[in-house]
């Protein structure tokens, strides 16, 4: 499964694609036999819970399925599913005709269908239900200024927006639905997990959400009515690539229109409120739907521990292999480049500008060139790490004692020899403080890995956040935390045994 | 060969400052010559000139009958010691590693280079247990001592001292000069000594040469130049010094 992570990374490269395609139609029907099909999801619980259904359903009919959760956003997701990182993932009609098709046709139109085959892509049978977008306050709120409908917001400019992110941008959502209605109001983006903590902590009074989700009947909020009609519709339904196995599309389209909007709102109630498993879950509404036999049905296998350790050795492979590249690579151009101050200067503007890109961004911006999974997702920490790196070691090799450096080169040390013997062991302490920081940043970094499909510690915290439970984010918060300590705690016994005490960085003035 | 080092109408400039113009200079084989002069008299640039860690603008420094190289430098200046004022000891480096880094670069023996560190050691008074100190655990004057020790590992045949004996207390540096003369009668070699201490290079030294603004205004034995200063300067130089 690791392995699988980076070997997909590759495959699935851009520059990879072609010989990619060529081996897909050789090997086909014989390579669909071996590979697991792996099932994607966005980070909300819905889609976590289409996605486990999928994946049972597929696996009672004999498949062997990779899951892939929790990718970040429909852009990622969609560009996994492209890339052929992903086989298939739950989708919605509005969000397709919105976000992904340029022509912005409408689901069920003629030139809808075709642009999704100019895609290489196919919409299975929907699944029911239409998750579309709603306004929502709380009960208390609703009833204190009487309000029923979204026109009833026009009237109450005091009333403070905050909305996911995505539907922050989206035409389809806060930029079209504020035009439409003229809300006098402005909006903030939030996560949306947090969003519902904000209003029940009164922080804010309006969010976005979806007309199926479970915490609405947890929180007692109130879905405001969209009397102008302005959402579009949202079906949902299992979005493939055309060269997808017919048996395959067979079996995801016995799941068309087995969902209600009331049921899928329970179920999504189950994970959310009752705090079920996805799998518990997933495996009950099959089961009830008798797409799965009792012999079929899996036990939920619930193996927290084993979960942890599996998630932290993922962590640390990420975070192991970038910081262990930056380190040989930084080294290494810290010494090419220090002799010239220039060139030295160039160096440390350029790995200070990569820095300044926002994790999130540069992981979304990996995707193209190289995939989704562990590949992508090291080279980003890898990038992240190198600053820190270089950045102290050229700063120490430059500010080494020139009286030092005279009598080195005087006393008939050759260049090489300066280097191994006088200048890097003066710079050691620093280079090892800056490995240190590289370590402890990319351990927090790599958590936001999660979201392109690498696992590790993130993929807790994003499940977590998705169902807003706090006991599965800290589960992987705080061995991320222990980490990030732990690596603290390994780089000083390291520097102790490296370096004389009177010169040690990490000593803290008595 | 009688003269071990020669600068052949050498100039130097540093920018726009010139330090020497057209110097002539000689070393005599086996004799320690003090550099004398104020400060900017280009004492501590003409050392650098000898084991080429700075190179002349024009004209030649002469040392082992030849130029000084301008490749495989290493190898020549292991042929000659070299240390400073403020001791210029590596601070992560123990004592002894300090004083046998070059022995182990060359490929010595442990024991052959333990026998030849704890000698020089006892020559220069030091106990050789303070061979496992750090250099920030001696006091300035073993520093000093250890510098010394270190440049004269490889029994060099030319010894560079850039003020190794400045900074400390009178005491300590009249015991120090005692152990140096020791050293240099166990183990004779050529001597350069930069040094803006009179009595410290008449103590020492058997020749002087006296420098002032880049110009040398007189080169001789010690005893000539004390009773026949060749002209006013020196001897105002002198009185100024005394």
């Amino acid at each position: 499964m690791m392995t699988d992570g980076l070997r997909q990374g590759v495959r699935h490269g851009a520059a990879g694609a072609a010989p990619a395609i060529l081996c897909a139609a050789l090997l086909g029907p014989l390579a669909s036999a071996q590979q697991p099909l792996v099932v994607g999801s966005k980070t909300f619980a819905e889609s976590y819970v289409l996605a486990e259904i999928m994946a049972q359903l597929l696996e009672a009919e004999g498949y062997e399925v990779d899951r892939r959760f929790g990718f970040g956003g429909t852009l990622v997701t969609f560009e996994a599913l492209q890339a052929g990182a992903i086989d298939v993932y739950p989708e919605y009609s509005g969000t397709m005709q919105h976000t992904i098709l340029t022509s912005g046709a409408e689901f069920g139109t003629e030139a809808f269908a075709a642009e999704v085959e100019s895609l290489g892509l196919e919409t299975l049978e929907t699944l029911g239900f239409n998750n579309s977008y709603a306004l929502a306050v709380t009960g208390e709120t609703a009833e204190r200024l009487g309000l029923a409908t979204i026109s009833d917001l026009v009237d109450h400019p005091q009333l403070r927006f905050g909305v996911s992110h995505e539907f922050h941008e989206r035409s389809d959502g806060w930029p079209g639905v504020s035009e439409v209605y003229g809300l006098p109001q402005s909006s903030f983006g939030i996560e949306h997990g947090l969003a519902y903590r904000a209003m029940l902590e009164m922080e804010l009074d309006v969010t976005d959400a979806y007309s199926t989700d479970g915490d609405l009947i947890r929180y007692d909020f109130v879905i405001l009515e969209d009397d102008l009609s302005f959402f579009p519709t949202y079906f949902a339904l299992p979005l493939v690539r055309q060269t997808m196995e017919p048996a395959v599309k067979e079996i995801l389209n016995r799941l068309g229109g087995t969902l209600s909007d009331a049921r899928m709102r329970e179920l999504n109630a189950e994970v959310s409120i009752e705090r079920r498993s996805f799998a518990d879950v997933a495996a009950e509404y099959l089961h009830e739907q008798g797409l799965v036999s009792d012999a079929d049905r899996q036990e939920p296998t619930d193996s927290l521990i084993a979960d942890l350790i599996a998630n932290t050795i993922v962590h640390l492979k990420l975070t192991g292999i970038a910081v262990a590249a930056a380190c040989v690579l930084g080294v290494g151009l810290a010494l090419a480049v220090h002799r010239s101050r220039p060139l030295s200067r160039g160096v440390l503007y350029v790995t200070g500008l990569l820095q300044t890109i926002p994790s999130i961004a540069l992981l979304a911006l990996m995707i193209p060139l190289f995939g989704i999974g562990q590949l992508p997702a090291i080279i980003a920490l890898f990038l992240y790490s190198l600053l820190p790196i270089v950045r102290n070691t050229v700063t120490a090799l430059l500010t080494v004692d020139p009286l030092l450096k005279r009598v080195a080169a005087g006393m008939g040390l050759s260049q090489s020899e300066q280097l191994r013997h006088v200048h890097l062991p003066l710079a050691l302490p620093h280079l090892l403080a800056g490995l240190r920081i590289a370590a402890v940043i990319s351990i927090g970094t790599a958590t936001l890995a999660a979201f392109i499909g690498a696992g590790g510690l993130g993929e807790p915290i994003v499940t977590g956040l998705a169902l807003n439970d706090t006991t599965l984010i800290l589960q992987g918060a705080i061995p991320a935390a222990g980490l990030a300590l732990a690596a603290e705690l390994g780089f000083e016994l390291v520097e102790r045994r490296l370096v004389p005490a009177h010169m040690m960085t990490s000593r803290l003035p008595s | 060969m009688h003269e071990i080092i020669e600068f052949l109408g050498v100039s130097k400039r540093f920018g726009d400052t010139s330090v020497f113009e057209r110097l002539d200079l000689a070393i005599s084989t086996g004799r320690v010559t003090a550099l004398v002069g104020a400060s900017g008299s280009g004492k501590s640039t003409l050392l650098q000139l000898i084991n080429g860690v700075l190179v002349p603008d024009d004209g030649s420094v002469e040392v082992f009958g030849g130029p000084v190289p301008t490749a495989s430098l290493s190898a020549f200046r292991r042929r000659i010691g070299y240390a400073v004022q403020g001791t210029g000891l590596f601070p992560h480096l123990r004592t002894d590693a300090n004083i046998g880094l070059l022995g182990k670069l060359e490929g010595w023996s442990d024991a052959e280079l333990a026998d030849r560190i704890v000698e020089l050691m006892v020559l220069m008074g030091l106990e050789p247990d303070l061979g496992r100190r750090y250099p920030h655990e001696l006091s300035g004057g073993q520093q000093q001592r250890v510098g010394i020790c270190r440049a004269m590992l490889l029994h060099p045949e030319i010894l560079l001292l850039d003020e190794p004996f400045s900074g400390v207390d009178p005491l300590t540096r009249d015991e120090i000069h005692e152990r140096f003369g020791e050293l240099m009668l166990a183990e004779p070699v050529t001597v350069v000594l930069v040094t803006h201490d009179l009595q410290e290079a008449i103590r020492l030294a058997s020749e002087l040469v006296v420098l002032d603004a880049g110009r040398v205004l007189q080169a001789d034995a010690v005893r000539e130049v004390v009773e026949r200063p060749a002209n006013e300067a020196v001897a105002r130089l002198f009185e100024r010094l005394q």
